[in-house]
Parts: C-alpha cells; sequence; structure tokens
C-alpha cells in the first residue's frame, strides 16, 4: 500500500477515481503475499502489482468494471484451477484471491 | 477503545483511507480491517494503536471483536484473513475480514561512514528498511554524502544502541562496517545486548580472528559469537561496495527466513575478494 500513495494522491488531485486491488489469499505458490497492492484509475492507469505480472491485466479490467459499477465491490480469483484464470494464466501454478473495491472509504 | 465512525476525513470523504495514509506515512503502525466476504462487504475498521478506532464493520461486537484480533496480528506483523459471525461469534464463518497490518519499517543501523556505507544504504532502502548511519566522526558522516539514510547519527556505537537498543528487534539489523577495533568491539558489545536479529561485522578473515580475541576478552561467549556473522555478506564473490551491499542484505534476508542452505562468507575458508576469473588456459 505504501508505494502506491503517491500515485493515489496524485490521481485524486487530478479528479481521478481510484479502485484498489489488494491480495487478500493466496493457493498454493503465489508470487505475492497478502497485502500486495494495485491502483488503478479511472483512464486505465496503474500503480503496483499484485503478481509478477501474470494477472494485472485482467486486474485493470476487473477495477475498471468495479469503478462504472458493473460489478460489485468483492473477491476475485485467479488460478491455475480456474477456467478463465487458466487463460489469464499465473505462470506459478497458484491461486491469488484479490479483493477489488473503490477507493470511497 | 472507543468507536469514532464519524471521525471527519477534511472533505475528501475517505476519512478511513486519510487516517491509513497518515499513519503509513508517518511510519506508525496501523491495521486495516474489510469485510471481504459476508454482510457488509467493503466495511472497514482501522486500528491504531493507543488510538480511537475509526469506521465500523457493521457491528459494535464484530469492531471490538476484530480490534483485538487485529491489534494481535499487528504484535506479530501478520495479515491474514479471519472468519467470525455477525456478531464477532468466533465459531461462525459468515463474515470474512481481511485484516492487514502495516508494521513500522524494520531498521538498519550501519555503523561507520566508510566506502561501503553508502551503497548499503541504499540496498536497504530498496529493502524497506528504515536506515541509520552512525559513526562518531562528524566529517564523514553527513546527509551529503548519504542522502539516501533516514538519519545520521553523530555518535559513538555503543552510546548510540544504548538510546535506541530497546528498540530493536527481530526484523532490525546491525551492520558494523568501521573494521576499526576502537569502534567494532563496542558496538558488537553493545549490539549483543540487544534483541536485533542480524548482526554482521565487516573485515577479513585475519582482522576477525583478532576480532574474535577482542571479543572475548570483553566477555562475549561462544552463543555470543555465534551471533555475529563476519566477514559479512553471503560468499558471491562480490567486489565493487555495491556488490557487497547485495551479498549483506542477502543474508540478512537468508538469516532471517533460517534459510542456511545460503552460503554466508563466515562459514567458509576461501579468501573473500576473487579474482576476476581468467579465461580457461591450457593445462600444462
Amino acid at each position: 500500500m505504501k508505494e502506491v500513495l503517491g500515485d493515489i494522491e496524485r490521481w485524486r488531485a487530478g479528479g481521478h477515481r481510484v479502485a484498489i486491488a489488494r491480495v487478500v489469499g493466496v493457493d498454493g505458490s503465489g508470487p505475492r503475499d497478502p497485502g500486495a497492492t494495485m491502483v488503478v484509475n479511472d483512464a486505465g492507469e496503474v500503480a503496483g502489482s499484485v503478481s509478477g505480472g501474470c494477472v494485472e491485466g485482467a486486474v485493470v479490467t476487473e477495477a475498471l468494471a468495479v469503478l462504472s459499477g458493473e460489478k460489485p465491490r468483492g473477491i476475485v480469483s485467479f488460478g491455475y484451477s480456474d477456467d478463465e484464470a487458466f487463460a489469464v494464466g499465473l505462470t506459478c501454478g497458484g491461486t491469488v484471491h484479490l479483493f477489488v473495491e473503490p477507493l470511497d472509504w | 477503545m472507543v468507536s469514532d465512525p464519524g471521525e471527519a476525513g477534511g472533505g475528501t470523504g475517505t476519512p478511513v483511507f486519510d487516517a491509513l495514509q497518515e499513519a503509513l506515512r508517518a511510519d506508525r503502525p496501523v491495521a486495516l480491517a474489510t469485510v471481504v466476504d459476508g454482510p457488509g462487504v467493503g466495511a472497514k475498521l482501522l486500528v491504531r494503536p493507543g488510538e480511537a478506532t475509526l469506521g465500523t464493520l457493521g457491528h459494535p461486537d464484530l469492531d471490538r471483536v476484530v480490534a483485538r484480533d487485529a491489534q494481535a496480528e499487528l504484535d506479530a506483523g501478520l495479515t491474514a484473513t479471519r472468519r467470525y459471525g455477525p456478531h464477532g461469534e468466533a465459531r461462525e464463518e459468515t463474515v470474512r475480514v481481511f485484516i492487514e497490518s502495516f508494521a513500522p519499517s524494520p531498521r538498519l543501523i550501519i555503523f561507520g561512514a566508510v566506502d561501503f556505507t553508502g551503497a548499503l544504504a541504499k540496498a536497504g532502502k530498496l529493502l524497506g528498511y528504515r536506515v541509520t548511519v552512525c559513526d562518531a566522526r562528524a566529517v564523514f558522516a553527513t546527509v551529503a554524502r548519504f542522502p539516501m539514510a533516514d538519519e545520521i547519527a553523530n555518535d559513538w556505537p555503543d552510546r548510540y544502541l544504548a538510546k535506541v537498543g530497546d528498540e530493536l528487534g527481530p526484523r532490525d539489523a546491525v551492520c558494523v562496517l568501521t573494521h576499526d577495533a576502537k569502534f567494532d568491539i563496542p558496538a558488537i558489545v553493545a549490539a549483543l545486548g540487544t534483541e536485533v536479529g542480524y548482526l554482521g561485522a565487516m573485515g577479513s578473515r585475519r582482522t576477525h580472528a583478532a576480532r574474535v580475541a577482542r571479543l572475548r576478552d570483553a566477555g562475549v561467549d561462544d552463543a555470543g559469537l555465534a551471533r555475529v556473522m563476519a566477514p559479512i555478506g553471503l560468499d558471491i564473490g562480490s567486489r565493487t561496495p555495491e556488490e557487497a551491499a547485495i551479498a549483506i542484505c542477502a543474508e540478512i534476508i537468508a538469516v532471517r527466513t533460517g534459510r542456511t542452505g545460503a552460503a554466508s562468507l563466515r562459514d567458509g575458508t576461501g579468501p573473500i575478494h576473487v579474482a576476476i576469473p581468467e579465461p580457461r588456459r591450457n593445462s600444462r
């Protein structure tokens, strides 16, 4: 979280809305521990990371959907066992659970 | 602890985040609890030691139980998801709460403002340490020479540790780079009196052999000597200050994680600085 505070501040000062995705659980081998944070603004800009680069693209899509109200805030999982996530692909073979929410708290 | 869900957020509309940001920037301990599944998904409770909690997870009893657990996680430096009943019941699983604890940065204290110090201070910052450079010689330990350090202390190592030693714990590291007996014997002796997780000392094998004798004279026993990683760093054949900084930081990580398979210079016998391998010659 610390490493993205500057980006959040800059984006909000520029009038952007921000979504936060945090790793809240990892099954098996995962590249980042719970607490790893990625932030996305409503222009699609990104800071931070939640994996070794494997799922970040999909997280942007989820974050923008949450920001636009298409999807409610909640847990999104990516991993080896999940068909859709398999296409995204965690190369390490684990499953990562993210909590994606708008920064409105 | 009193809950205060109504603390004004300075007009930003994000009072919990603002308070979290303030604590993180000030490097104060703080824990953020979020309902990630169950009723009230997204609800927040911010737990700050010695201060009122901020926000609510939906019920005062749940807030109370989670605040207690968050404090325990903060003390242990843990981040985890826990399950509760809607009123904080321990044996129920309706509400899943992600408790993220933000402990203050671990400390890296470097004794000796020498040519290796800047590189080690930089590498320490990269790893998230709060870095102190301590040297009694005010001419050498300056902000201009070590702008990356969080703190410059112009003090004798043992006097400095007498001030801050009580705050050091298993996550912290002390590196003695002085390799001058006048400074490093009191520094090591004082560091051994703390709970610091990593203690390394620079110097050749010969320097360290002489140092061991002096440390014994100063009353350090086998258990104390076993805590001293010297010659400092992993045996990766480092040559430059930057490479030595990587070797030292890698050893700090290995000691913290208990990975004994990593080859420390201390446990070997060969030269510390190897010559650059020459192209293979024909055998004679």
